[in-house]
């Protein structure tokens, strides 16, 4: 006989830790299973080279909500707030933004950010709202409850105004470049925000919503740029602290194989090494599609459900790049004391949609576009004194790469983006010590997320709110009886936020409650 | 000016050749591409020949799906509701295949042609889904509808003609049984299954030998009267036999567009067809869901009476001394055979129960003029026709 638990969490992410601990936190008996040895899945810090540490995936904090550091009473320090954020431009005429303030461009483009963040920033703060909420089911299904949290949706869309609802509806659908066209002159300013719209997904900024995918990124705390103490593995073991501390069981080092099916509905887990554990309540933190073809198995669940799970787009298109440094580049018109800064590398916004066009056709962008951090600058933990690290998230190298993922095309990628680099810091190459490149296929690999994307789902308007990950899924509850998923896949999407776990929690004791 | 004639974008069967010559009626529709005839003579002649001696239908054009591959079973019991475990190699079983919300998508025979391999036969081309059904699953799903000729023959003679081809160990073949002869050097599958409810086999063979078998099938059946026959025969065979049909008693429920449209097994009185007890298949979930909590639905066979067939009638059944209307007719009839009016209709639950006298309003046209009656119809069970002999083995030489 396995031993019995209240709920068995597969994956230990940050998500998976959040809902963990609230469902401990709620009175019931949690076992936490995570495959790899490390609590956080993507948010981590780990070491890459001798003395040199960094966090591997996620390395800006900037969606953590406020509800789940209220709700877990989370606290940890913080190394950097507050960053600021370098547009490199070619001739060094690089543009500074930081919040609502902005240097370097006209009088023009600086009032009209400050218009565009306004806005923005409000459409974010309704997106926020959504964001916190288990999405409403439609249709014959809908309980007063679904209709209520409907209206309310409805009803904070209608409180913007007429004028300002009706430029959310028309934003919302639409692509960032051309909203960037018609309100600025700067086109270092016009690839920065760009670049914002478009990390971590599979879109170029002349793609459809790319504007959802900004105020996305937006809708924690206005794009308010974070580094914890440590690189981000802080969170998750501050998450896996709380959910200790809750009562909830983590055992990491621990693969589940398969999810075990009884009669149409979840019963427990099984490890690779043999271990089962019993559970009415399974929640995977696991994306939709391992969750569903490889941990279910697809003749456990319905034919059209399989179907539209199988064809979800979940292919990574973001690469991560780490460097340990003898010291710190000298980066063209870049004073030592902003070193602690994010810089971004996408000198206009057709350089962007460009470095994009390769990714469509299999291939890796010839001119990437990175968002740079040396995290030693703040954090002297991660690095031997007087020495560095810098963390890069490298665009696009896509998960399908018409070559296929290999050390020779991993390499290749690691040359083109030092290139890159060394047009703005000359004597990058010869600061190199070490150097790791994690491609998508790596992620996926090492990360256990299928595809490599940040999201476990491309975060596009199909594959949003009410239809997310598929339609007849969208309330973290499987079409199993006691299979539930929290993790980014679920609503509302990725980034190092906790809103999938604590929205699914909620969820699952509510749907307990009404049982 | 001459007028150009544009050749229709539709398949031949193989036997066009020969029904042509036998075509003097020129009613053809079109059935999944192809050239299907409504009649070739007279359709009533052609109707008391599936009663009386045997008529030959045209199958070519019905779907027809190779499933084979180590996932074939498991794949075709996740797929259908009943538990296809239990149909051995050389068997036949009718099987409904369910959306996720346990509403009927199609329904079709599955024949068990040997060990692992089977052939999935329907009205419908249902590709799309049996390739999601397979996702996950080792399997190979080829479309054999056009590589496969077939004819039904249907009625008493049927087995003393196909006797007379020296189809050896015939006699022996049961009901939902198939068994593999040699027909100048091509394999020739014989199923005992039809869709007239009468004694009746269906023969699958390679599209080449396709004239030289009906060459011998109408040589050996000169004196026991045999005759080509259409859809509108057909049509009125399946009736009498009550068996369903897509478009007709129910809307696959891929092509529903309004909810409530569709139906369920239980619905269509298939419910013996929904095997519980059997793993996961696909509309389970919400198929136990309609079990314990009942149907909207339910398909009932009637007996009516007078002798105007009841065609799209709307069903009444009395409550505190008032008609109140309950559904509707689907399909309906004279059934020369039983000398019964006779339709399948579809009623709201808890109304239809087998003995149940409902009412249904039947208009019917004379010289222009519309009159309307009110018929008594009464549930029936058991199918309209159903003649011992269609179960007989050996069958009876007629």
């Amino acid at each position: 006989m396995s031993e019995r638990y209240d709920a068995i969490v597969v994956g230990a992410g940050h998500n998976g830790l959040v809902c963990a601990s609230l469902l401990a936190k709620a009175g019931k008996k949690v076992l936490v299973l995570e495959a790899n040895d490390q609590v956080g899945g993507a948010a981590v810090s780990r070491s890459f080279a001798e003395g040199y540490s960094v966090s591997a995936c996620a390395h800006l904090l900037y969606q953590l909500q406020p509800q789940v550091k209220k709700d877990l009473g989370l606290k940890f320090d913080l190394a950097a707030d507050r960053i600021g954020t370098v547009a490199l431009a070619t001739d060094g005429n690089h543009v500074r933004l930081n919040g609502d303030e902005i240097f370097g461009v006209s009088d023009e483009d600086a009032a009209s950010y400050k218009d565009f963040r306004r806005r923005m920033t409000r459409f974010a703060d309704l997106l926020k709202t959504f964001l916190n909420k288990s999405p409403p089911r439609l249709g014959k299904d809908a309980s007063k409850a679904d209709l209520f949290t409907l209206a309310q949706l409805g009803f904070d869309l209608r409180r913007l105004g007429k004028t300002e609802m009706r430029q959310f509806l028309r934003l919302i659908g639409i692509n960032i470049f051309d909203e960037l066209e018609e309100r600025f002159q700067n086109p270092v300013l016009k690839g920065a925000l760009s670049v914002d719209a478009v990390l971590g997904t599979h879109l170029g900024p002349r793609s459809p919503n790319t504007i959802l995918t900004y105020l996305y990124r937006l809708a924690g705390s206005h794009g308010t740029l974070s580094m914890p103490a440590g690189g981000m593995g802080t969170v998750s073991n501050a998450l896996a602290q709380s959910a200790r501390d809750n009562g909830a069981t983590i055992r990491t080092g621990m693969r589940v194989k398969k999810i075990v099916i009884e009669n149409g509905r979840a019963a427990g887990v099984e490890t690779e090494d043999g271990e089962s554990f019993s559970s009415w309540l399974v929640v995977s933190n696991a994306d939709p599609k391992s969750t569903i073809m490889d941990l279910v198995s697809a003749r456990n669940v319905e034919t059209g459900f399989t179907h539209r799970v199988h064809h979800m787009r979940c292919k990574g298109n973001a690469a991560k790049l780490h460097l340990a440094l003898d010291g710190l580049p000298d980066i063209n018109g870049i004073d030592k004391r902003e070193y602690g800064d994010r810089f971004l590398i996408a000198p206009d916004h057709k350089y962007v949609e460009r470095a994009f066009n390769h990714a469509k056709y299999g291939e890796t962008s010839s001119n990437p576009i990175l968002e740079i951090t040396f995290p030693s600058f703040r954090d002297t933990t991660l690095a031997p004194t007087g020495k560095h690290v810098m963390s890069a998230i490298v665009q696009y190298a896509p998960y399908d790469l018409k070559e296929g993922w290999s050390d020779k095309t991993r390499d290749a990628f690691t040359e083109v983006a030092i290139d890159k680099l060394a047009e703005y810091a000359p004597d990058i190459r010869s600061r190199i010590t070490a150097t790791e490149m994690l491609t998508p296929a790596d992620i996926e690999q090492q990360f256990n997320i299928t595809g490599g994307h940040w999201h476990h789902g491309e975060l596009t308007l199909d594959q949003f709110l009410f239809t997310r990950p598929v339609g007849g899924a969208a309330q973290y509850a499987m079409p199993l009886d006691g299979l539930y998923l929290c993790g980014a896949g679920a609503h509302p999407g990725g980034g190092v936020s906790g809103a999938a776990g604590r929205n699914a929690a909620r969820s699952i004791l509510k749907r307990e409650k009404t049982a | 000016m001459t007028i150009q004639e544009v050749e229709q974008a539709r398949f031949k069967s193989p036997f066009y050749p020969r029904q042509a010559e036998l075509d003097r009626l020129n009613r053809w529709h079109e059935w999944k591409g192809y050239s299907s005839a409504d009649g070739f003579f007279d359709t009533t002649l052609e109707y008391f020949a599936i009663r009386n001696s045997t008529g030959v239908f045209d199958l070519t054009p019905m779907t027809k799906y190779r499933i084979t591959g180590p996932d074939s079973l498991e794949f075709l019991n996740r797929l259908v509701t009943r538990d296809m475990r239990k149909i051995k190699p050389g068997r036949v079983a009718y099987a409904v295949w369910c959306d996720d919300e346990g509403q009927v998508i199609d329904d079709g025979t599955i024949f068990h042609l040997r060990e692992g391999e089977y052939r999935l036969c329907s009205q419908e081309r249902h590709m799309a889904w049996l390739q999601a059904a397979a996702i996950g699953m080792d399997v190979s799903i080829v479309d054999e509808t056009h590589d496969i000729a077939a004819l039904a023959i249907q009625g008493p003679t049927s087995f003393s003609i196909l006797q007379k081809m020296d189809l050896d160990g015939l006699e022996n073949l049961k009901m939902f049984g198939l068994t593999h002869f040699d027909f100048k050097g091509t394999e020739l599958m014989v199923s005992r299954t039809g869709f007239t409810g009468d004694l009746g086999y269906e023969v699958w063979l390679s599209p080449d030998k396709a004239e030289a078998f009906w060459d011998a099938l109408f040589a050996a059946g000169k004196f026991h009267g045999i005759r080509a026959m259409g859809t509108d025969a057909l049509e009125q065979s399946r009736i009498e036999a009550g068996y369903i049909a897509a478009y007709v008693d129910f809307l696959p429920a891929n092509v529903t567009v309004r909810s409530g449209r569709s139906r369920s097994p239980l619905e269509l009185g298939l419910d013996w067809l929904v095997d519980f007890k059997k793993p996961n298949f696909n509309g389970r979930r919400a198929l136990a869901k309609e079990k314990r909590e009942g149907s909207t639905w339910r398909l009932v066979k009637l007996d009516i009476e007078g002798n105007k067939p009841a065609h799209h009638s709307y069903i009444y059944a009395k409550s505190g001394g008032r008609k109140k209307e309950v559904g509707f007719i689907t399909s309906a009839a004279w059934s020369p055979v039983c000398k019964q009016n006779i339709a399948i209709g579809t009623v709201r639950t808890p109304h239809g129960k087998v003995g149940d006298k409902l009412h249904v309003e039947v208009f019917y046209q004379r010289e222009m003029h519309w009159s309307r009656l009110m018929a008594e119809a009464t549930v029936v069970d058991k199918p309209f026709w159903d003649p011992p002999r269609r179960r007989a083995t050996p069958p009876g030489p007629y």
